[in-house]
């Protein structure tokens, strides 16, 4: 998908005036916002487990080209072929490889965001493929032929009214009003897409290094139909998934639910190690795992680092008053909210999306709540400052930083413009005691008014409190 | 072995950056915590026992809306299945595992219900299968695919059934694996962790049950199982 993060400022005025995405990121507040909030309180060893977690999580980044080989090792011996792919293209090009040996039509597909972020679905439909997304958020949105709005609930900006629609045009028949309704109908639809499917595709939350397992995460029991029905199980995921043993994976799955949903565990975890077993009758006759690389081995050097931690569990979105405010869409490529305005510089590059570091009142809480403890805050500096050094913000903007960064460099100077600034605010605004407008402050006084200065600036306050040193 | 995996691998050494001395050691720790897996932080409430261990499970499993039935021994699994299929107003059909617990359970000998054992199909409203063990902590069950025992049992039909030896019960996820580690042909193909019944939030405003997988999960906890 082509990046439209650049267009951040206009898609979130737009997001922001739309009541639908409002009641969304509301349901958002009280649902998953509250439930994290609850699960971590009703499990005392909850932070604890946290540092567990990011204990776990850099040793293995920090010997990660050992548990790869350690992990292709046992999947290859239980009769798993595995696919390493360097980037996007590569990626595609394999996953359409298999799919053609395979002789298939029809492509099932449980959630996956390294799919989203290779832009698989086009690229195999492109290639004569029927795609059908089985996560019911990912099947709606596919229905609406959009993008996910949120890692977890791809489908959160969307209505049930806007919902019945889209199914009622794509299955016939009146709409539906009610939820159940409309589950009991997607249930029946998708079922048969299942059956026909010749390959299954899913993501994989984590890869065991130990046992040689992919580990599989929903609360639909979808993953399971994708990859147990058809004759073909092809995973795909990110090199950083992969955890020393099933123990380490554990201490990652008591935080990834509660982080996200606010759920204890989700309703189906299941460790996959290889294809049907010669004595068994049923499972997958082959299964394939393609290993992504994109760019995330450069970020093992660098400040990034800490960034391969994330287990995609959405909590630093559900708490981002920006995201709140504008939904998903606004950010313009697949990774949204905190842990997005990190990787989509990684991923498409930061001159295609300096503004998502910006989206950011650096709040803290996104940090806050990330179970595996990643510094979002700092990353989006990071990116901030590099944004700034390859000049790619309007020239308004780094004007004013540079001026401003002139003045701080100079207490004398600055204490001095701060003064005059203050002394002629608080002289034009003695009478109302606030500004309605003000100029270049647009942003500001738009919303509300700008109160005017009495007396001394803080600086000369401070210093007079603290009897005349600074 | 590719091309693509030759580069990949360089790039994380060149970015990893160890010395010599250095790799020597992490070749030794990874062999070290691969070789002996160690449980990590286990919440208290993964560390009962007993029948502290057991109700635990059981209101666990309750509040993510799993039925669940204590059953005094084996003999009693034919009657509470029979009386689960009506209770629920389903067809007298299942399709089984070929689990020796059921096997014994002689259900086939029911004259109105209608047994198969294997593979469920598209139009086989319930499956009956049995775990390996129930987990305290969150009450969730563990699954494990064998030639006797087809994954999808639990997973395609309308309705699954469930049977948990109650002496299977454990605290945590790890005693969980723990039982299963070191067994011929581990790990399972399969290892299903099953918390509640299929749900979705994805269409609002509501939490529906049965989105994929089963809408109703009974389970049937059985005592005394030799």
């Amino acid at each position: 998908m082509e990046p439209q993060s650049l267009a951040f400022r206009t898609r979130a005025r737009r997001a922001i005036a739309d009541p639908v995405i409002a009641t969304a990121m509301q349901r958002l507040e009280t649902g998953w916002q509250l439930g994290r909030a609850r699960a971590a309180a009703a499990l005392p060893e909850f932070d604890a487990l946290r540092d567990a977690a990011v204990a776990i999580k850099n040793h293995a980044l920090s010997h990660l080209d050992l548990y790869l080989e350690a992990f292709e090792r046992r999947f290859a011996e239980r009769g798993g072929v595995i696919h390493w792919a360097r980037d996007a293209a590569e990626a595609r090009a394999i996953a359409l490889s298999i799919c053609r040996e395979a002789g298939a039509k029809t492509v099932t597909k449980s959630k996956s965001m390294v799919a989203e972020e290779i832009g698989l679905n086009p690229f195999l439909e492109a290639s004569g493929l029927q795609v059908v997304e089985t996560d019911l958020g990912e099947y709606v949105i596919q229905l609406a032929g959009e993008v996910p709005s949120h890692l977890v609930g791809p489908a959160v900006h969307m209505t049930r009214e806007r919902i019945a629609e889209l199914f009622a045009k794509a299955h016939g028949g009146p709409p539906k009003q009610e939820s159940a309704a409309l589950v009991a109908e997607a249930r029946q639809v998708l079922r048969r897409r299942y059956l026909e499917a010749d390959v299954g595709i899913t993501g994989a939350n984590f890869l065991i290094a130990e046992t040689g397992s992919i580990v599989t995460v929903t609360n639909e029991g979808n993953a399971e139909l994708t990859q147990g029905l058809p004759r073909i199980h092809l995973a795909i995921t990110g090199i950083e998934k992969v955890v020393p043993t099933v123990e380490d994976a554990f201490t990652l799955l008591r935080l990834l639910a509660r982080s996200a949903t606010g759920q204890e565990f989700a309703g189906y975890t299941t460790f996959l190690t290889g294809p049907k077993r010669p004595e068994e009758r049923d499972g997958p006759q082959a299964m394939h795992l393609i290993l992504l690389d994109n760019g995330r081995s450069s970020m093992l050097g660098g400040a990034m680092r800490e960034m391969l931690r994330c287990i995609r569990c959405g909590a630093c979105m559900n708490h981002c008053p920006v995201y709140l405010a504008t939904g998903g869409h606004a950010y313009g490529w697949v990774y949204v909210g905190p842990m997005g305005s990190v990787l989509t510089p990684q991923f498409v590059g930061i001159d295609k999306a300096w503004t998502l570091p910006n989206a950011s009142t650096f709040c803290g809480r996104c940090e806050e709540v990330c179970p595996v403890r990643i510094p979002l805050p700092k990353l989006m500096r990071h990116w901030r400052e590099e944004a700034h050094r390859r000049g790619l913000a309007p020239p308004t903007a780094r004007a004013g930083l540079g001026l401003w960064g002139f003045l701080a460099r100079r207490p004398r100077l600055y204490r001095l413009a701060t003064r005059a600034a203050a002394a002629l605010l608080g002289a034009l605004g003695r009478r109302r005691g606030r500004f309605g407008r003000l100029p270049l402050a647009a942003g500001w006084t738009g919303s509300r008014d700008f109160p005017a200065p009495e007396g001394q600036t803080f600086a000369a306050q401070w210093r007079a409190r603290r009897g005349g040193r600074p | 072995m590719s091309e693509a995996r030759t580069a990949v691998l360089a790039r994380i050494r060149a970015q990893l950056a160890r010395g010599s001395e250095a790799e020597a050691a992490a070749v030794a720790d990874v062999a070290a915590r691969l070789g002996r897996p160690t449980a990590n932080l286990v919440p208290a409430r993964g560390r009962v026992a007993g029948e502290a261990c057991v109700a635990q499970f059981e209101a666990m499993a309750r509040k993510v809306g799993t039925e669940v039935e204590r059953l005094a021994g084996p003999e009693a699994i034919r009657p509470a299945v029979l009386a689960a299929l009506r209770r629920h107003n389903l067809p007298m059909r299942l399709v089984r595992a070929a689990d020796p617990l059921l096997e014994a359970a002689g259900l086939e000998a029911e004259p109105l219900l209608e047994v198969r054992t294997g593979v469920p199909e598209e139009a086989d409203p319930t499956g009956l299968t049995v775990a390996l063990a129930g987990i305290a902590e969150t009450g969730t069950l563990l699954l494990a695919s064998a030639a006797e025992r087809p994954t999808l049992l639990a997973f395609l039909p309308e309705t699954s059934l469930v049977v948990l030896p109650t002496e299977a019960i454990v605290g945590s996820y790890e005693e969980a694996w723990a039982r299963l580690r070191g067994r011929p042909g581990w790990p399972p193909r399969s290892v299903n962790l099953i918390t509640g019944p299929s749900r979705t939030g994805d269409i609002p405003p509501s939490i529906e049950l049965g989105a994929h997988g089963p809408k109703r999960l009974i389970l049937f906890l059985v005592d005394r199982v030799a």
